[in-house]
């Protein structure tokens, strides 16, 4: 007489039992892996790529001065540059000239920066590993290499070609993969930029915990202007996927919805085989306890395959390859999409979380609808 | 004597082999992590030294492609009422400095 | 020894539907005897037999199972009657489809936590005892009827329990099986098990393994001297 035996034993039973049901089990697995691969897919990729971002801007500008008028993003004049460099607790300020630049040959978006070291080298750029060059003659897109000829039209609608000087490492393609990088002159040559005027300012200051208060005094100073911070710009890419968020909703839903169509199942497909199984155990002697922990062990044994497959399903799709099923929807309409393999930045936290929200639920779902009969007589058994 | 090897005790050895895996699983992410970190570092000083604000995961917009240095009134595009229509912006949350109520 | 005293079963009480099946009864049966509940069918020999058994409670009235009175214990208890003091042999048999006829004789004794090996002896024992040996590894459904319900007696068996509890065992037997399933009942109760079958089968009433019948008719005894 052992409860260690006892379990044994009814796990003995459970797993005949459920090898009756092949097809259903296999069917109800299969969903389910499919649940827990979408989940877990969700949460690996969202915390890695947070975690990435934070890991890399916290190299951002300390803090970054914009100017606003009427609601939009303008130029900062080169006077708020040399006052705001003069406020105590500044120690350096650098005038930032970039902006957005769309090519109609491949419909991609760039972000065109300017890069001091290429000023005196006019014609010459730097680019991202994902921009993309449009071949005359083949009339196809391909990645662009270095001492290619990339064609910018400026402001007067006349082709500049740039001759690419250096790809920036393959390795920073999620945070570089659509940058141009040219000389200040070429810059404004292209956007028609104003002298004296700059995109933004990147601010340093000599002591971290001024950066509030210098922020206050540069917006007393300069009231069109706005200052965002380092903290700002990484907390927006810690809440940038959160629940709330398009794919994090898309996915809930989805897994919701087949997770309740599940349970519903269980709850409601207790097939008159099935009771009549419970009020014979019932009937040869086996208490309501035993008849429950059947189903508890039933549920664990469907729901932590399934947790297993679709962990490692997911996985192998966020790390192992590249999250290929989020592309699309990452992607959008852009033409452009880095070519990024993120670190598996996961601990046994999710995992445990993961197990949580999904393990549970299904097991209490087997459990509950069986409870009900398991408490009645098991008299009828003895009736046809 | 007969049936040694009870269904119970392939159940536990199952049990236990799915846990190894997910401990292995576990593992090999820290391999990973590990191997991705000098990359990581000479990503940062990349970003470092061109002053990045943002990651180039969402080209399609202005205030996708730098949500950090989104302005209040880009996600609304040219007027208040006008819906969202790049898929990407139902993806990126706001920037909370822009949600939070004024000063932060 | 088990008693019966003023026991009441009514069925949907309160109900329009309500039905009295079982009229004070009041009853003792010996151990180690074969006692027959003879009567018409729905004349209430089944709802006595789930009393019995611990598997309903009567609606009024007590009965002892040797001096504990069980009416009123929890199901948990009444469970544990069951799997070790009563063995039953349903009218449906009541195997369990889908598994092997071994794991379905091993099943009462499941939860008592026994080592497993000593209860696959055990069954096997039984399962050549029933001359089913050979189906041990088959599953139930693929049994014919007199396969199946040699099943059913040793699983019934597996716990050594001290009453049997059979309903109708051979209505659906032909003579011979039906002749062979007595000699099985009365070698049980030389082997000292109380013995308890509910049945309007002649060839039962009259078997020589008999050694006591009451007779029931609409929920009521008939007087021993009425039916004499
Ligand atoms: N669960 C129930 N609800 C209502 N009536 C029942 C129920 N079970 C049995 N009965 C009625 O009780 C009477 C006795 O039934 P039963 O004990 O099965 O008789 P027998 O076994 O002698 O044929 C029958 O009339 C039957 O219809
Ligand atoms: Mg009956």
């Amino acid at each position: 007489m052992s409860l260690i035996e006892k379990h044994r034993n009814i796990i003995d039973y459970t797993l005949s039992s459920l090898g009756r049901r092949k097809g259903k089990t296999f069917a109800v697995c299969l969903v389910y892996s499919f649940i827990i691969f979408l989940l877990a897919s969700v949460v690996f990729f969202t915390q890695a790529i947070k975690r990435e971002a934070d890991l890399l801007l916290r190299e951002a500008p300390e803090m970054t001065v914009q100017r606003l008028e009427a609601g939009r993003q303008t130029t900062v004049p080169a006077a708020y540059a040399d006052g705001i460099g003069r406020i105590r607790g500044v120690q350096s300020v650098q005038k930032r000239l970039w902006g957005y630049y769309f090519d109609s040959l491949t419909g991609a978006n760039y972000t065109v920066m300017v890069n001091a070291s290429l000023n005196g080298r006019e014609g010459q750029a730097i680019v991202g590993s994902g921009v993309l060059l449009r071949g005359a003659a083949e009339g196809e897109s391909r990645k662009i290499q270095a001492g290619d000829s990339l064609p910018v039209k400026t402001y007067r609608g006349e082709a500049l070609m740039l001759k690419v000087a250096g790809i920036l490492p393959f390795a920073s393609e999620l945070e570089t993969a659509d940058l141009i990088q040219v000389s200040e002159r070429d810059y404004r040559d292209i956007f028609n930029a104003e002298a004296g005027r700059y995109t933004d300012l990147a601010l340093q200051v000599r002591n971290r915990k001024e950066l509030a208060t210098i922020a206050t005094k540069i917006v007393r100073q300069y009231p069109d202007t706005r200052p965002i911070l380092r903290e700002d710009i990484l907390r927006t890419y810690d809440a940038i996927f959160d629940w709330r968020g398009g794919l994090s909703i898309m996915t809930m839903a989805g897994a919701l919805f087949a997770f309740i169509i599940l349970a519903w199942d269980k709850a409601t497909g207790l097939s008159a085989e099935e009771k009549k199984e419970i009020g014979i155990l019932k009937a040869i002697g086996w208490e309501t306890g035993d008849i429950l922990q059947v189903k508890f062990w039933e549920g664990v044994s469907v729901s932590l395959t399934s947790f297993s497959i679709g962990i490692f399903a997911a996985y192998l799709h966020v790390f192992v390859g590249s999250s290929l099923l989020f592309e699309p929807v990452l992607k959008g309409w852009s033409v452009l999409y880095p070519d990024f393999r993120l670190t598996p930045h996961i601990d046994a936290y999710q995992l445990v979380s993961l197990l949580f929200i999904t393990v549970l639920p299904y097991t209490v779902a087997t459990i509950i609808p069986s409870w009900r009969s398991a408490t009645i007589d098991p008299d009828s058994v003895m009736r046809a | 004597m007969r049936r040694l090897i009870r269904k119970s005790d392939i159940f536990l050895a199952y049990v236990l082999l799915q846990a190894a895996a997910l401990g292995l699983m576990l593992v090999d992410a820290a391999v990973r992590r590990s191997l991705a970190e000098p990359v990581l570092r000479q990503r940062a000083e990349v970003v470092r030294v061109l002053g990045l604000t943002d990651l180039a995961l969402f080209t399609e917009a202005r205030y996708t492609r730098n949500p950090s240095l989104a302005d209040r009134h880009s996600p609304f595009q040219e007027h208040p009422l006008s819906l969202e229509h790049f898929p990407s912006g139902s993806v990126v949350s706001p920037p909370s400095h822009l949600t939070l109520p004024a000063g932060r | 020894m088990i008693t019966l005293s003023n026991i009441r079963k009514v069925y949907n009480a309160g109900r329009p539907n309500e039905f009295t099946a079982i009229r004070d009864v009041s009853l003792e049966l010996e151990p180690n005897k074969t006692t027959v509940l003879k009567g018409p069918s729905g004349s209430g020999k089944t709802t006595l037999l789930s009393m019995l058994g611990c598997m309903t409670r009567p609606t009024a009235g007590r009965i002892l199972l040797g001096q504990r009175e069980i009416t009123s214990l929890p199901e948990k208890f009444l469970a544990e009657i069951r799997r070790s003091t009563f063995g039953f042999i349903f009218q449906q048999l009541n195997l369990i489809r889908g598994i092997t006829v071994l794991e379905n004789v091993m099943l009462p004794a499941y939860p008592t936590g026994e080592r497993r090996s000593e209860v696959v002896a055990r069954a096997m024992a039984l399962l050549d005892l029933c001359n089913l040996s050979h189906k041990a590894e088959a599953r139930v459904e693929w049994l014919s009827g007199g396969e199946a319900q040699r099943a059913a007696i040793a699983r019934a068996l597996i716990n050594g329990p001290a009453i049997i509890i059979c309903d109708e065992p051979t209505a659906h037997l032909d003579t011979a099986l039906s002749l062979e399933f007595m000699e099985t009942m009365k070698r049980l109760r030389d082997d000292g098990k109380t013995i308890l079958i509910a049945s309007h089968d002649p060839l039962v009433n009259d078997s020589d393994a008999v050694d006591r019948i009451v007779e029931i008719r609409d929920g009521r005894l008939v007087p021993p001297k009425a039916c004499a």
